[in-house]
C-alpha cells in the first residue's frame, strides 16, 4: 500500500515539474532561458533514494521530454541521458545527509552542466556549430544558474515529501517486527 | 526469513536494461520515421496535454490581467498613433483596391484558378513551449483528430510560424522557423530570387533569422524587402510572408548574398496560431 503511495506521489512530482517547466516557467524566463526542473527531480531522487530509483525516475522524466519535445521524431535520447544522470547521482547516496545542502547543490550543478555539454556536443556540434563559447555563455551557464536558484526551493519540497514518506515506511515496518 | 540483502549487481543490470530500452526506442523511431511513436503520443494525450491546456488558460488569464494595468497615458498615445495609422492605411487600401480590380481582370485573362492567398485554416492555442532551451518548438491543442497532419504549415496573423512535426490525437508539435534545425526555402517577393531561411540559436536573442544563398544578380534587394515562402519548397506553401530583410551583404565568394530577416511574427508572445489544413504535397498532387 505504502509502495503504491510512493509511486503515485513520485509520479505526481514528475508530472507537476514537467508541466511547470513547459508552461509556467516559459513565461518566467530570464534572458529567454528557462530552468530545467526535470534535472532537479532526477538528480535529487538519485542521491536521496539510490541508483535504482534515480535511474527509473530519470527514465520516465526523459521519456516525457522525448514524447513531447523530442529531437525530431527520435524517442529515447533524453530518456537515456536522464537515466544515466539518475544512476550517476545514485552513487552519492552514501554521502548524502538531509541537513547538508552543499552536496545536493553540487550534484545538481554537476548534472545540469553535464546535461548542457552533452546537449551541445550531440545536438549542435554534430551539425557543425562550433561556437562553443557562445553556447556556453548564453545557454548552458544561464540555465545552470537559474536551475540552481530554483533548486534552493524545489529541492527542499522534494526532500520534505521524501522524509515524510520514509518516516511512514519506517513506522509501518516497525509494526511487524 | 530476513529481508533480502540488496544484490550489488542488480542496479548495474537495471541500468543495462533501461539503456537497451532507450537505444531500441531510438532505433525504432528512427527506422519507422516516427510512426512507431504513435502509442506513446496517445499516452501523452491523456496525461500531460489536458493539464497543459488547463494551465495555459490560467496563464492567459494572468497575462490579460497584467495588460489591464497599462496606464491611460500610454493608451491615449497609442490611440493617437493608431488614428494616424488608420488614415494612412485608408489611403493605402484605396490604392490596393484599384490594384486588386486590375489583378482580378488579369487573372481572368490568364485563367489562373489557383489562388495562393486563400488557404483553409483552423485556429489553435499554444499550450506549451519546448522544455529545453536548445530548440524552439511548441505544442498546440489541436491534433490528428482535428485534421492536423505532419508537414502542415502554421501561421499567425499573416506571417509564417513554422511546420507541424508531430501529432497526437489532440495535440501537435510545431517547429518554428526560428528553431535552430529549421530550413525554409524562400524568395524575395519583388524579384522571385530564391534563398534559404535558416533558424539560428545564436541570433535568437537579437530577434532575427538568417537567410543564405541568395544569388547575386543585377536585381537590387533593399532593406525592408518582403521575404515569402518560395515555389520550389517541398513542404511550405507558396507565398506565405516570412519577414522583412533587415540587413544584406555580399558573401566572400562574390556569387551569393546573405543577411538577416526580421520575422513578421512575434515569437515571444505567441498564443494563437492558424494551421493550414492542406500540405504542399496534397496541393501539388491535385
Amino acid at each position: 500500500m505504502l509502495k503504491v503511495k510512493r509511486v503515485f506521489i513520485t509520479f505526481l512530482i514528475i508530472i507537476i515539474c514537467f508541466l511547470l517547466q513547459s508552461t509556467v516557467f516559459q513565461n518566467l524566463e530570464f534572458a529567454s532561458i528557462a530552468p530545467n526542473l526535470m534535472i532537479i527531480v532526477t538528480a535529487s531522487f538519485g542521491f536521496m533514494r539510490g541508483k535504482n530509483e534515480g535511474m527509473v525516475i530519470g527514465f520516465f522524466c526523459g521519456l516525457l521530454m522525448d514524447i513531447m519535445f523530442g529531437v525530431g521524431s527520435l524517442i529515447g535520447f533524453y530518456a537515456l541521458l536522464y537515466t544515466l544522470i539518475g544512476y550517476g547521482n545514485g552513487w552519492f547516496k552514501r554521502l548524502f545527509f538531509a541537513e547538508d545542502i552543499k552536496l545536493p547543490i553540487a550534484l545538481i550543478f554537476g548534472s545540469e552542466f553535464l546535461f548542457g555539454i552533452v546537449n551541445y556536443l550531440l545536438l549542435y556540434m554534430m551539425r557543425s556549430k562550433f561556437d562553443f563559447l557562445f553556447y556556453l555563455s548564453r545557454i548552458i551557464m544561464p540555465e545552470l544558474v537559474y536551475t540552481v536558484l530554483i533548486t534552493l526551493v524545489l529541492y527542499q519540497i522534494i526532500l520534505r515529501i521524501n522524509q515524510k514518506l520514509e518516516a511512514e515506511e519506517k513506522r509501518s515496518a516497525s509494526k511487524f517486527v | 526469513m530476513k529481508t533480502k540483502k540488496p544484490n550489488p549487481l542488480a542496479s548495474k543490470y537495471w541500468l543495462l536494461i533501461l539503456s537497451v530500452i532507450c537505444v531500441l526506442l531510438m532505433v525504432l523511431s528512427f527506422v519507422s520515421d516516427g510512426k512507431a511513436n504513435t502509442p506513446l503520443q496517445v499516452i501523452a494525450d491523456y496525461t500531460v496535454v489536458p493539464m497543459q491546456k488547463g494551465i495555459n488558460h490560467v496563464g492567459t488569464w494572468l497575462n490579460d490581467l497584467a495588460d489591464n494595468f497599462e496606464t491611460l497615458k500610454t493608451v491615449k498615445k497609442e490611440n493617437q498613433k493608431l488614428q494616424e495609422q488608420v488614415d494612412s492605411l485608408t489611403i493605402e487600401k484605396n490604392n490596393l483596391q484599384q490594384e486588386q480590380a486590375e489583378l482580378e481582370r488579369l487573372r481572368e485573362l490568364y485563367k489562373l484558378d489557383l489562388n495562393y492567398s486563400d488557404y483553409e485554416k483552423i485556429g489553435a492555442h499554444v499550450i506549451a513551449n519546448n522544455g529545453s532551451n536548445w530548440f524552439s518548438t511548441f505544442t498546440i491543442d489541436k491534433g490528428s483528430e482535428d485534421g492536423v497532419k505532419v508537414d502542415q504549415n502554421v501561421m499567425a496573423g499573416s506571417g509564417l510560424v513554422g511546420i507541424v512535426t508531430k501529432t497526437g490525437p489532440h495535440w501537435a508539435e510545431v517547429r518554428s522557423i526560428i528553431d535552430d534545425a529549421s530550413n525554409v526555402s524562400a524568395m524575395m517577393l519583388s524579384t522571385s530570387d530564391t534563398c534559404i531561411v535558416r533558424g539560428d540559436l545564436t541570433l535568437m536573442q537579437d530577434g532575427v533569422i538568417r537567410f543564405e544563398q541568395l544569388a547575386k544578380t543585377e536585381n537590387r534587394i533593399e532593406v525592408g524587402e518582403q521575404v515569402v515562402t518560395s515555389y520550389t519548397s517541398s513542404k511550405y506553401l507558396q507565398g506565405i510572408l516570412i519577414g522583412y530583410v533587415s540587413e544584406i551583404h555580399d558573401d566572400a565568394n562574390n556569387l551569393t548574398r546573405s543577411g538577416y530577416i526580421t520575422p513578421a511574427v512575434d515569437f515571444t508572445h505567441l498564443q494563437e496560431v492558424l494551421v493550414v489544413t492542406k500540405t504542399k504535397a496534397e496541393m501539388t498532387k491535385q
